[in-house]
């Protein structure tokens, strides 16, 4: 296999992409071949269970891999060296735009906040442009998209990239235009100022390849028993609780408190992006409201608590707060809004 | 001697890298003098934007993710 990346990495790519889309459209008849196996009644409870746990595990499984394997070769394109050079003194406006567009492309861990927070400062990128980088980085985050888009259809996953994007740009902007600066630890504001000017790396095709694989170990090593978790919490779900019991709690039925009390249950949680979409999908299919369920699931993924404790280091007190304060407010607009229209 | 700094505020992917390098100079022979640099100020101070980072004799030569064996033993 290796003499293939070698010699042809585009034969590869393409040998790999149709395995990868023939074994896809075994699951579902497999799954079903799987629960017949067992001695239970169609149509059980435990039968439905089983059957979602047999069919989401392995798609949800497969789609990761895809998924990340495909965005480790295109964040070998977007370093963070690279996206600060092209947002170093960039007006507002412009700048958040780029900047939460950038989010999504750029490789991005939370224990690395820090010093690429501090990095984006030292070179001239305006502090609002940093946050809509900080905020979009996270929540618009590719594993998010796709399983959104293979479980939910396109329609929501684009909803979700674009108002998460929206609330990135907006917000951002906002802070930007507070000028928080002074908010700032000390010690940050008296670092040196550094260059922005980036060299590009030329990494050749197979090398990038490389760097997919290494995204795919990393990272679905790191998340696949979030995703089991999460599967087999939906599974339960799924096939025990009755038909409409999130309607009353998040569902249409529900008071105006339901989006914010989604939303701050969301802030402290944090599950990576890939353990929460079963959770979604089963609050909805038994009746939660989809602004409610939307506004849950960013801010669980957006607003994280080890995130701001790390970030605590750069930022004053103040300077957190508003911006927790500034997002969350986002997100429940996110949620009100849609709950209204849709 | 060759030395080698991780730089890395205590994620999993710092602490991989770093058995890692320690591993593969036990198994290369290579003599190495390994630090682990966990002081956030002296982590940005190199310059670096994402961890885990590693600097070879005073220059950066990685930052993000865990490097490959094969840079790794491009160090050694």
């Amino acid at each position: 296999m290796k003499k293939l990346i070698q010699s042809s990495p585009r034969g590869f790519l393409l040998i790999a992409a149709m395995l990868w889309f023939g074994l896809y459209k075994t699951l579902e008849p497999f799954s079903h071949v799987l629960v017949d196996a067992l001695p239970l009644e169609t149509g059980s409870h435990a039968y439905n269970a089983l059957q979602f746990f047999f069919y989401d595990t392995p798609k949800v499984l497969l789609l990761l891999a895809g998924v990340v394997m495909l965005m480790g070769m295109i964040n070998s394109y977007f370093t963070p060296e690279r996206t600060r050079a092209l947002l170093a003194g960039r007006r507002e406006g412009v700048g958040n735009i780029m900047a939460a567009l950038l989010g999504i492309v750029t490789p991005f861990c939370s224990c690395s906040a820090v010093p690429l927070f501090i990095g984006f400062v030292q070179a001239g990128v305006p502090l609002g442009v940093t946050f809509s980088f900080l905020i979009s980085a996270p929540m618009v985050n590719e594993i998010a998209l796709t399983l959104l888009f293979a479980l939910f259809g396109w329609k929501i996953a684009a909803l979700y990239l674009g108002l998460g994007l929206s609330i990135a740009i907006i917000s951002g902007y906002i802070i930007g235009r507070l000028k928080m600066e002074a908010h700032l630890e000390d010690w940050v504001r008296n670092m040196p100022k550094v260059s922005a000017v980036h060299e590009g790396d030329t990494l050749t095709l197979s090398e990038r390849i490389y760097a997919g694989f290494a995204s795919v170990r990393e990272i679905v090593g790191k998340v696949w028993l979030y995703v089991l978790a999460g599967i087999a919490i939906g599974a339960g779900i799924h096939g025990y609780v009755p038909q409409d019991f999130m309607a009353s709690l998040m569902g249409k039925d529900a008071g105006w408190w339901s989006v914010p009390v989604s939303v701050l249950i969301g802030v402290p949680m944090y599950t990576n992006a890939a353990g929460i979409i079963p959770i979604v999908e089963a609050l909805l299919a038994k009746g939660a409201s989809l602004g409610t369920v939307l506004a849950f699931m960013m801010s669980v993924i957006a607003l994280s608590l080890p995130e701001m404790v790390i970030l605590r280091k750069v930022l004053k007190l103040r300077l957190i707060a508003v911006f927790v304060g500034v997002v969350a407010t986002g997100i429940m607009l996110v949620g009100f809004i849609f709950n209204a229209v849709v | 001697m060759k030395n080698i700094k991780v730089l890395g505020t205590g994620c999993a992917n710092c602490k991989t890298t770093l058995k890692l390098i320690e591993e593969m100079a036990k198994a290369t022979g290579a003599e190495i003098q390994l630090e682990k640099i966990e002081d956030m100020q002296a982590i940005i101070g190199y310059g670096v934007m994402s961890t885990p980072g590693v600097v070879l004799d005073g220059k950066v030569v990685h930052a993000g993710g865990v490097p490959s064996r094969d840079k790794i033993f491009g160090w050694l």
